[in-house]
């Protein structure tokens, strides 16, 4: 067994607490939460850590409730927050997620399997480390290469002359969150600001947060308008038991003007992280016509990839197969898969076209061909 | 995975939902009570409660902690080793390095090219160098980490195609052959160039069979005992005790005798615990040195360089057809590339051809086959050892003469069946044959006559079928004494206990061991006490590989049982005065047939024999019959007998993506007798999900990094998140039917299942695909950017293919002409003797060279 190296642990029960341990912005002390990313990291030795904080006995942190007015672009009604320490299985049982945001209950459904979603927390998920095939390995094997660009290293291994990292964003709660333009609370001992979700990435594989030395991710913030209000909508059913692999389809938005759907391309049924996932919230009028559209991708840039010009190509129109083939293409046409994952790089970038197109035919009730899941 | 019920006849056979009642009427003629019956594992409880001792989780008092510092770099020379800074950490105790540990070692006689510490040189990433111990894991750790080794780096080898194409700098220097090649071979039986040119139909296809992974789930381990001086016990996550036995004393210069290996029960092996390995040896001589218990835990990337799996093997088929649809010949080319080091893989090499004719008549055949040396974890034999590759080409090149021919693939198979009793062109000696009925059965099962070929676009049907050894017909050493051995102690307890060096590695050895002794003796499960895999007090089983536990020493516990079930005859005849053959051993006790009264407790009768012959022991061994083969290589492929397989499986394919799903599996198996069906329907579900894995997406993959920065060549991804293996939602439902035809060789009848139920399976999708879209996969395992590439050529009016282009040119040395039976042959080659001295291997490589050597210390000349 791969043994963790010795470190200092401390577990505060408030967040004052745990503000007070790492104000100094020491790169030596970490946040844990469930440790799912972290401690297999520490194993590996890629991530090092003299103190580690973990946040789990912060009870305040795990939690889900209405509020109103979830942010100054969103509008009123009722949006949810939740808490960064609330685990990956209640946000998955959550009656809210799962009538509202069906389709963030799918995308955080299909995150690895059912005990590591007893372990891991939504904010962890955020947070998550980007992930390269040849850095997610053991100390002695990075040795054998002489580690890369994002640790000890000169060289990124994917792109040799490449000065920057181009490791990828793997959260699958990341894109879907970005679709729904859920903003995010970070706090530290100065003070509290909210941001928009996509404000927390760079498309840069080692400075992928935007957190500040000191801060805490506390709160994840979903705006009411991209709830879906439908009771019981289809998009729900499936989301709890977890499955959902190659081609795992999002839940449907409901009755209501916000829909959205997600799929997740991934080698097998469970475990997988994604290779690709493909995140849609559309918004349309009563007549029809797409108001708004978000198309986000994870596992094909350093950060949640959103696609504004897959957006642009639907928004103004009505939903129809030609509008979501010239907004998939526009999708492919963003998205830099790069050889630092499973699957072949060519194929995995026609798999967004093809997945955007199912997620969008999925999103706008348009049958389509894409063979059901395996396991959903 | 579900056990579906089928439409058809014959019964699928499925697993009981309720346990065997225990309640038993005092039978005239018994009943047999646990032969074919699904009894209850002997190890089962342990195992879901946790009560069964692993090799990891053994402690002894003083036990320290050990790990290997192991190279990080691909090929090269030890300059410098330095443990200044590893001494430095709290609780070190100490180091060895390959100065420690001069003696080669390997499985094969032939190929002792491995060391416990690189004594120089290091062949791969992950190679040992040093061991260091210390009073925890954590600080063996952290000392391991510590220590600083220089290399003078050489060139690597990446690939067969490089092995092939670099001579220098060699690998290992010893093989004959030269180069970067292990082993190369070349024999034909009868003349496959004559039949070739009289053949309606000839195909010619090459095949890539990528490496794989045995991936059990219990990492090795293993606990090295000092006991006093140059004496020691070790155990170990092992399939082969006695090999390990023999390795230990090698290279720590000990005689046997004052060494014991305990193999502990194995979780998981599938051929990757069957060799010796370094660890196991390093931890001994570190246990010798220290006076003190070592214990060495191998992480999950280490397991992967251990390795011994699934050779890469690239195959070039030809065969000729009658338009009529009989075989007439078949040259096969094989190449196999064997990473680092020797382990199996001279036997792998002929395991790629010896096969290939058991299933069907095959009148003319050429193997050529080679091994290279890359500089990558060694491959050696997992489930099927060296067969499924060119089982996989043979399977699919059937199908693409089926579609040639305009037959049926089944009606294609069924006609050109081998029979039972018969001798094949290589001189293999077949048994009973069921494949007649399992291909009946598949075909019957997933309604193949109306639903093959006329599916609707996207979904298809594959037919594949397979065989397998059980037991490997000789020992890896050549030698006269038994393949298995068995004791049995009784005493006036009335409880017997059983000793046998097989090692139960999951596939439930131990449970067919008590079973028969608890057949033949009338008595119950819970009254036996089983012995196994230890050196030290059981006799000699070669160990759990090539399928032969269930036969070898299921054979030697009935001759031992039977010899006890007499000594207690005699004693309870006498007393009781009952005639011999009316004796009845059943229910626990010893009666008259005809007068069930008259008897007694089988517990009073072992109190009788003891009286009356004193201590009670019995012994019974095994030595499998002698092959008709007699010409070099005949060694590898001989067997007491042949398990056989068919299976189809239903697919679903989405032509835009390439994706696809199997969505049923029907598999039907030859068992000859099931000794337990619920143990055998576990290994026939177990291969089809091993063989999906290795079909759909397992790799042993490598890489090197750009040349222009960097020598590295290092395993693309040793661990069990990015090594890809099916999950459980990854699994069809499975349909699998034991097809029982009573083998006269095996025990009650039994044939093997561990290995051959996987063979079908890889062919079977492949062909399933062909169905399904029209496109052949030429190589496993089969990722859906290849079916796109396909389906693009052929839209494209080009080869609606995808797979290796060509066959390199290579030198397979002198060819060994043997004439088969049909053309009156006698087993040997022609001009034998003179053909060795000409080519200078008169005693190299070769299993059968050391057997002649090891004859003519014997005094004997020739080879028979
Ligand atoms: C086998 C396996 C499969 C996986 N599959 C998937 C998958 O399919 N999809 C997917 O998205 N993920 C997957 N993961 C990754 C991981 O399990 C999840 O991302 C999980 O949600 C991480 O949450 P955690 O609480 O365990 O994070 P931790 O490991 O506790 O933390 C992760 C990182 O975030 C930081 N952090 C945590 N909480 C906060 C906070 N509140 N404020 C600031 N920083 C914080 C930590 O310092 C750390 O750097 C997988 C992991 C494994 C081991
Ligand atoms: S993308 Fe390049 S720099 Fe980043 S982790 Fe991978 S190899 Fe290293």
């Amino acid at each position: 067994m791969l043994r963790l190296p010795p470190f200092h642990f401390h577990q505060p029960s408030t967040i004052e607490e745990a503000l007070d341990v790492i104000a100094g912005g020491d790169p030596s002390i970490r946040l844990v939460a469930g440790g799912t990313d972290l401690w297999p990291n520490m194993k590996r030795r890629h991530q090092k850590a003299e103190t580690v904080v973990s946040l789990m006995k912060i009870d305040e942190l795990r939690k889900i409730s209405e509020i109103n007015g979830a942010g100054p672009d969103t509008g009123a009604g009722t949006g949810l927050s939740i808490g960064a320490t609330t685990l990956l299985d209640d946000v998955v049982r959550s009656s809210e997620v799962q009538e509202r945001f069906p389709a963030l209950a799918r995308a955080t459904a299909s995150i690895s399997s059912p005990p590591l979603r007893n372990m891991a927390t939504l904010g962890g998920n955020l947070c998550l480390d980007t992930r390269c095939t040849y850095y997610n390995q053991t100390e002695e094997w990075r040795r054998s290469i002489d580690y890369c660009l994002k640790e000890a290293g000169t060289v990124c291994w994917v792109a040799p002359g490449s000065s920057i990292c181009w490791a990828h964003s793997a959260s699958d709660s990341a894109p879907m969150l970005t679709a729904l333009e859920a903003r995010v609370v970070l706090r530290s001992q100065t003070g509290s600001r909210e941001i928009p979700l996509t404000q927390l990435y760079a498309n840069d594989g080692i400075h992928y947060l935007q957190i500040h030395p000191g801060e805490i991710l506390t709160e994840i913030k979903i705006p009411a308008a991209s709830g879906t209000g439908a009771r019981g909508s289809r998009g729900a059913r499936g989301a709890r038991n977890g499955r959902g692999g190659i081609g795992s389809r999002g839940g449907i938005g409901g009755r209501d003007n916000c829909r959205t759907a997600f799929w997740k391309l991934r080698r097998r049924g469970s475990i997988d992280f994604a290779v690709l996932s493909v995140a849609v919230a559309l918004w349309l009028a009563d007549d029809g016509v797409v108001e708004k559209a978000n198309v986000v991708l994870g596992s094909v840039a350093s950060r949640p990839l959103e696609v504004p010009a897959a957006g642009e190509a639907l928004t103004g129109h009505e939903l129809d197969l030609d509008v979501i083939r010239v907004a998939a293409l526009a999708a492919r046409k963003a998205a830099t898969p790069m050889d630092n994952t499973d699957f072949k790089t060519q194929w995995r970038g026609l798999m967004v076209e093809r997945y955007t197109e199912a997620a969008l035919c999925e999103a706008a009730s348009i049958p389509h061909d894409r063979p059901p899941p395996p396991h959903a | 995975m579900a056990s579906e019920t089928a439409r058809t006849q014959p019964k699928p056979t499925s697993r009981p939902d309720s346990r065997p009642t225990s309640e038993r009427p005092a039978p005239v003629t018994p009943e047999p009570r646990y032969i074919g019956k699904s009894f209850r594992r002997v190890d089962g409880r342990a195992k879901v409660t946790g009560a069964t001792l692993f090799a990891d989780d053994l402690a002894f008092p003083r036990m320290c902690f050990m790990k290997l510092v192991r190279s990080t770099v691909p090929h090269g020379l030890i300059r410098n080793i330095d443990f200044s800074k590893a001494r430095e950490v709290e609780g070190y105790l100490g180091s060895i390095t390959g100065a420690d540990t001069p003696v080669p070692f390997g499985i094969l006689p032939v190929s002792q090219d491995e060391h416990a510490l690189c004594p120089d040189k290091v062949r791969m990433v992950g190679d040992p160098v040093a061991a260091v111990a210390a009073v925890t894991e954590d600080a063996a750790v952290e000392a391991a980490l510590a220590v600083e080794v220089e290399y003078q780096e050489l060139a690597t080898i990446a690939s067969l195609e490089e092995a092939l194409a670099t001579p220098e700098p060699r690998i290992h220097d010893y093989p004959k052959e030269g180069g970067n090649v292990h082993k190369a071979v070349s024999m034909e039986f009868g003349q496959v160039e004559d039949a070739l040119a009289g053949a309606d139909l000839v195909l010619e296809d090459v095949f890539f069979y990528e490496g794989s992974t045995h991936l059990p789930m219990e990492q090795h381990a293993a606990v090295a005992v000092p006991e006093d001086i140059d004496r020691l016990t070790l155990y170990s996550s092992t399939q082969t005790p006695h090999y390990v036995h023999r390795a230990l004393a090698k290279v720590l210069e000990l005689p046997p005798s004052r060494i014991r290996v305990v193999a502990c029960s194995n979780g998981g092996g599938f051929g990757g615990k069957s060799d010796p390995f370094n660890h196991e040896i390093a931890a001994a001589k570190m246990a010798l040195l220290l006076g003190r218990p070592v214990k060495i835990s191998l992480t999950r990337e280490e397991v992967f360089y251990c390795h011994r799996g699934r050779h890469p093997v690239l195959m070039s088929m030809k065969t000729g057809f009658s338009k009529d649809g009989h075989i007439l010949g078949q040259h096969l080319k094989t190449a196999l590339d064997g990473g680092a080091y020797g382990s199996y893989g001279v036997a792998s090499t002929y395991y790629t051809g010896a096969l290939q004719t058991v299933t069907y008549k095959l009148p003319a055949y050429r193997f050529d086959g080679v091994r290279v040396f890359t500089n990558k974890a060694p491959c050696g034999p997992k489930r099927g050892h060296g067969t499924p590759q060119p089982r996989f080409g043979w399977e699919v090149q059937l199908d693409k003469a089926a579609e040639k021919l305009s037959m049926d693939p089944a009606k294609l198979r069924l006609q050109n069946l081998e029979e039972p009793g018969r001798t094949t062109a290589n001189w293999l000696q077949i048994g009973t044959m069921g494949l007649r009925r399992c291909i009946e059965a598949v075909v019957e099962g997933s309604d193949w006559s109306t639903r093959y070929g006329n599916l609707p676009a996207g979904r298809g049907l594959g037919l594949a079928c397979g065989s397998y050894l059980c037991g490997a017909g000789l020992p890896i050493y050549w030698n006269h004494m038994p393949q298995s051995g068995v004791q049995l102690l009784l005493d006036r307890s009335g409880s017997v206990a059983v000793y046998c060096g097989e090692a139960e590695i999951g596939q439930g050895s131990d449970s067919v061991l008590a079973a028969i002794t608890a057949e033949v003796l009338g008595i119950e499960l819970a009254d036996i006490r089983l012995c196994v895999g230890d050196t030290g007090f059981t006799p000699v089983d070669l160990g759990s590989y090539s399928s032969r536990v269930t036969l070898m020493a299921g054979n030697a516990a009935l001759e031992a049982a039977q010899r006890a079930r007499a000594l207690l005859a005699e004693a309870v005849c006498d007393l009781l005065e009952i005639a011999a053959d009316h004796l009845v051993f059943a229910d626990n006790r010893v009666f008259d047939s005809s007068d069930p009264e008259n008897g007694m407790s089988f517990q009073e009768a072992c109190v009788a024999a003891e009286a009356k012959f004193g201590t009670l022991s019995t012994v019974g061994s095994y030595i499998p019959p002698r092959s008709p083969g007699k010409y070099r290589g005949a060694g590898v492929g001989p067997s007491p007998t042949y398990s056989y397989t068919a299976a189809v499986i239903e697919i679903e394919v989405d032509s835009e993506t390439g994706l696809y799903r199997p969505v049923h599996v029907w598999i039907a198996h030859d068992i000859g007798r099931s000794l337990n069906p619920v143990m055998v329907l576990g290994q026939v579900e177990g291969s089809v999900y091993m063989g999906l894995g290795e079909a759909m997406m397992e790799e042993q993959a490598y890489r090197r990094l750009p040349a222009k920065y960097s020598s590295s060549l290092v395993h693309k991804h040793p661990s069990m998140l990015e090594y890809k293996s099916p999950t459980f939602l990854d699994m069809p439902p499975v349909t699998s039917y034991l097809i029982e035809d009573p083998d006269p060789e095996g025990p009650y009848g039994a044939k093997e299942v561990g290995q051959g139920p996987l063979l079908p399976v890889m062919p079977a999708l492949a062909n399933a695909i062909f169905d399904a879209v029209g496109v052949r996969i030429d190589q496993v395992p089969i990722q859906p950017h290849m079916i796109l590439r396909a389906l693009a050529a052929k839209a494209r009016g080009k080869a609606a293919r995808f797979g290796p282009s060509s066959f390199p040119e290579i030198d397979f040395g002198e060819i060994l002409h043997v004439p088969t039976p049909e053309q009156g042959g006698d087993g040997r080659s022609i001009d034998d003797y003179r053909h060795k001295l000409r080519s200078g291997m008169r005693s190299a490589s070769g299993t059968m060279t050391t057997r002649e050597e090891a004859l003519e210390k014997h005094g004997k000349l020739t080879t028979d």
